[in-house]
């Protein structure tokens, strides 16, 4: 029953259950739960509780709003008025946000609960959750590995069951890895379907809100709620929101694209690969036109990702600077050290190496050669993209090349971790909106996730593929 | 220093000009513009950078930018885009400002100005183009504590840079007051220089008279009165040419003017140039500015000063010199023509407003948005002065002083009350005149056959016997023609 809404919802129609009982549900598993998988970075019970006590009012009284039932987790990166918001930072300190994300609002208003916060790398910089200021998360299928990041302790909330749904953000993967990882759905819009007000900026021109439940149908209809153009983001598109929910069933026979030398490629798993074939080779039984085709510019995924996010971030993150909020160095003698020795000692190493990096290719002096080259190979990389789904309907691959790893495992090679990321980042890339659903398992049981993408703002259809896949 | 030795130099100087924006609400948030409040009350989330706040742009600061772009005739940027320029200062809470580095929204154009010896110049511009302000930062003296308002953090702001084109001191305040002008007119900027809301850098360097190359240039930042611009140059000129002429190497350098000892001050040596970092900012996306855009906000321009000029002089019939008066500021104008629609008397209602109207806005430090008389009344006056009831002097003096005391009453009431209406008819001079032929019958005369110097004696015995005031003018003419006829 706590699997989908939609069931939660018949439930408390039929009044078998009330919403303060969903919650007790839910807090119950918290508690059993959350010391050994470190999810959640704060739970919010009373209020919790107290907002369920007046939807079981509003359920009596026919008023209850579309996520009447909905049990939600936030990743620590978006604001909730009057919340802690630290990013998994120590650079935050105590900070409480003043307002609350645009999504938040729009969900607040149809009645979803929030019932925490949910850790995650520090500034989403991470592919596994283990870079976050209060330790790393466990994957609840196997609590020695880690959990895909950067929205770690969102995925495994849903994977758990400590909450029903929750929201990530994906700057080139940060939902999907992990939901691939965890075994559940995990959503990434198109760039600009969802408002960004209220997200901590990690790289503004990939970042999106994502979202990660068991069931697409949930994901659709949260989706539904919380996209549409806002006042407070300039980069959102105010084209009509579709009613995902109720579009949920495949209008024709979708043609399908693979890429061959990524299901060739020597780094890919295995049992990765095996699952994925499998897939591949059901949807030809089923009567699908399934086509592998190469993609030229594979090798530069990583490298274009890398060197834009990294320069939007590392002035995205200027104004953690111990003047205004969060932590400052009790170790300073002027305004010099007082930059120095706050942000040195409060922001991670990950998030360090990121500065820097973004810093170095925002220079002047190697600007053209980095920043601008980039640019143009982003463009390469999105009119290729569109070229392809203009032929095909969707591009199917791996969410990931492989599945959970042990903790602590690639910690000390980044480059090995970030190439956790070459098959999401196309999709931020490109901007174009990208689901995972799990495809089965690997030999030590740990969960595989098959990767769907498709064209600017055809969410409608992209959903409705993966319901099918997910076998709803 | 020897006017020899400073005469071999040249003076180069560049302007750059900030002029905040007149919006309601900052340029990317709906925080509020007002001046003088609170420190630390006009401020956000967004203002103060916290986490997950995004830029919102505020459209009208393109407006007032492109307004600003059309009065010095820029070409008009069509495809805008903002960029970062990244530094960290505890005033400027995101990190960094947001600002147009390759896309300025005005490129080129110019400013006219003239100088006081009737010179006029024309000043051209490297581009205008927008950014947000920065918060202030306070730092006390005698406490380790500085002090942040951020209350002007995000402000519109346009920055316009000037060429190098500047030769002397005085072109330079004189180019500000122009914009001043220009802002003033065009709803801008309120041109408040001593609020801070129009500074002003200046770029300065000296060269040998002739040389190919400019020498290095030295910054004065954040001058706010164009008395201090026009000071600090004439100060640092001098101080460079010693500097030369010593043999010593000026270095690039941002330096600070002091009001209170009129020298200019190393504030910090730039070793090398700062690396700002500028990309574009991912989170606005590109303004553009269509046909139909630009030609919503050339209709809603209003009218220029040159514009104004025009206007005096030709529909006014005014002199260049009393159009020039009078177009100094929007509102003179205004009230010129405010005056103008009561009366056709054009050039005496100009004399009245150079004269009396300004002398006693001057003196009583009141601005003529809040001068007590009515444009209708002063009409009046100048009907007066034009029908000869009233002289010129009496209406600018005793009469414009009785208006101002009696703004209510009937103009022409209060001159007949006071005794102000000129006696000007040839018969009531009459008694006085042959008064005086019987007391000088040599001197009338003399008058008559040529000795004219004579006339201001008669006059003054007439002014001294009558009983009413006269017309100097007409009174001379009156005496002039009855004394020549007169037999003797």
């Amino acid at each position: 029953m706590f699997d989908s809404l939609y069931t939660i919802r018949k439930n408390l129609d039929s009044r078998s259950i009330t919403m303060v009982e969903v919650v007790r549900h839910y807090l119950q598993q918290i508690d059993a739960q959350n010391h050994i998988l470190n999810a959640f970075l704060e739970v919010y019970p009373e209020e919790a509780l107290a907002q369920a006590a007046q939807i079981d009012q509003k359920l009596e009284a026919g008023t209850a709003g579309k996520l009447a039932g909905l049990v939600m987790g936030l990743k620590d990166v978006i604001a909730y008025k009057n919340h802690k918001l630290t990013a998994s930072s120590r650079i935050l300190g105590d900070f409480r946000s003043q307002i609350s994300a645009t999504v938040v609002e729009k969900l607040l208003a149809e009645d979803a609960i929030i019932i925490g916060r949910q850790n995650c790398d520090e500034f989403a910089m991470g592919s596994s959750s283990e870079n976050s200021a209060f330790g790393a998360v466990h994957n609840a299928a196997d609590t020695s590995r880690v959990s895909g990041g950067s929205s770690g302790g969102s995925a495994v909330s849903v994977q758990s069951g400590m909450c029903l749904a929750a929201l990530g953000s994906d700057t080139g993967g940060s939902v999907r890895q992990p939901a691939s990882f965890c075994g559940v759905v995990g959503m990434k819009p198109t760039y600009g379907r969802v408002s960004r007000h209220g997200l901590i900026a990690y790289g503004s021109s990939f970042d999106v809100i994502g979202i990660l439940t068991k069931k697409v149908q949930d994901s659709a209809l949260i989706l539904e709620v919380m996209a549409g153009k806002d006042d407070f983001d300039a980069t959102v598109s105010s084209l009509p929101v579709p009613p995902y929910s109720k579009l949920l069933e495949m209008q024709k026979q979708p043609k399908i694209a693979y890429f061959g030398n990524i299901l060739e490629s020597k780094s890919l798993n295995a049992d990765v690969r095996n699952a994925i074939m499998g897939k591949i080779d059901f949807l030809k039984q089923q009567g699908f036109t399934v086509e592998a085709i190469d993609f030229p510019y594979l090798d530069y995924f990583l490298p274009t990702y890398y060197i834009l996010t990294t320069a939007e971030a590392s002035t995205n993150l200027s104004r953690y600077d111990g003047i205004r909020y969060g932590y400052r160095s009790s170790n300073f003698t002027d305004l010099e050290s007082l930059y120095k020795h706050s942000r040195s000692e409060a922001f991670g190493d990950e998030v360090k190496r990121r500065i820097l990096l973004g810093t170095f290719v925002l220079s002047a002096s190697y600007f053209d050669a980095y920043f601008t080259k980039a640019q143009k190979v982003r463009r390469l990389i999105q009119q290729k993209t569109n070229e392809i789904l203009t032929k095909y309907d969707f591009i199917l691959s791996p969410t990931s090349p492989s599945t959970a790893f042990k903790i602590g495992e690639k910690a000390s090679d980044p480059i090995e971790m970030y190439l956790a990321d070459i098959f999401s980042v196309q999709a931020n890339l490109a901007g174009i909106p990208a689901i995972t659903v799990p495809c089965g398992q690997d030999q030590n049981g740990m969960p595989i996730g098959l990767q769907i993408m498709n064209q600017h703002f055809a969410e409608t259809e992209l959903l409705a593929f993966a319901k099918y896949l997910n076998g709803e | 220093m020897d006017k020899t030795i400073l005469d071999k130099y040249e003076l180069v100087v560049g302007l750059e000009i900030h002029a905040q924006l007149l919006t309601n609400s900052k340029i990317f948030s709906a925080d509020h513009t007002t001046f003088g409040v609170e420190p630390n009350t006009n401020i956000g989330a967004v203002t103060l950078a916290h986490p997950g706040v995004l830029p919102k742009l505020n459209d009208r600061v393109f407006e007032l930018a492109i307004r600003m772009g059309l009065a010095c005739r820029s070409e008009i940027t069509r495809h805008n885009y903002f960029d970062r320029k990244n530094y960290f200062y505890p005033d400027l809470p995101k990190g960094y400002q947001i600002t147009q580095d390759k896309t300025p929204i005005c490129k080129g154009g110019k400013i006219n100005i003239s100088l006081k010896n009737g010179e006029k110049r024309t000043i051209r511009l490297h581009h205008i183009h927008l950014e947000e302000d920065a918060g202030k930062s306070m730092h006390l003296q005698g406490t380790p504590m500085s002090f942040l308002d951020f209350n002007r953090a995000g402000m519109p702001l346009i920055e316009m840079v000037t060429e190098p084109d500047i030769r002397q001191a005085e072109e330079a305040a004189a180019v500000l007051a122009e914009v001043r002008k220009i802002v003033r007119y065009l709803d801008i900027c309120d041109g408040n220089m001593e609020e801070g809301s129009m500074r002003c850098d200046v770029n300065i360097s000296v060269c040998l008279k002739g040389a190919k190359e400019f020498g290095q240039r030295v910054e004065i930042k954040n001058l706010n009165s164009m008395r201090y611009v026009q000071k600090a140059i004439e100060y640092e000129f001098v101080r460079q040419i010693t500097a030369v002429e010593k043999g010593e190497k000026i270095v690039m350098q941002t330096r600070l003017f002091d009001p209170q000892t009129g020298k200019t001050e190393a504030m910090r040596t730039k070793e090398s140039l700062t690396d700002y970092r500028y990309f574009p900012d991912p989170d606005l996306p590109p303004f553009v500015v269509s046909d139909a855009y630009l030609a919503k906000v050339k209709n809603a321009m209003p009218a220029l000063p040159s514009e104004i000029l025009q206007k005096l002089q030709t529909q006014y019939q005014l002199p260049e010199y009393d159009a020039g008066v009078l177009s100094d500021s929007k509102e003179l104008a205004q009230y010129f023509e405010l005056t103008c629609s009561f009366t056709k008397t054009y050039k005496t209602v100009s004399n009245l407003m150079m004269g009396a109207v300004k002398s006693y806005l001057n003196e009583n430090n009141v601005e003529i948005k809040s001068f007590s008389l009515k444009p209708e009344r002063l009409a009046e006056i100048a009907e007066l002065v034009e029908s000869g009831k009233v002289s010129f002097s009496v209406a600018s003096k005793e009469l414009f002083l009785a208006v101002l005391e009696n703004t209510e009453r009937d103009v022409l009431e209060l001159a007949e009350n006071q005794g102000l209406i000129l006696q000007d008819s040839g018969d009531s001079l009459k008694p006085l005149l042959e008064a005086i032929i019987t007391k000088y019958p040599d001197k009338v005369k003399a008058f008559q056959k040529g000795n004219k110097n004579l006339l201001g004696l008669f006059m003054g015995e007439v002014l001294k016997a009558s009983a009413v005031k006269l017309d100097p003018k007409k009174t001379s003419e009156l005496i002039s023609q009855y004394l020549q006829e007169a037999k003797v």
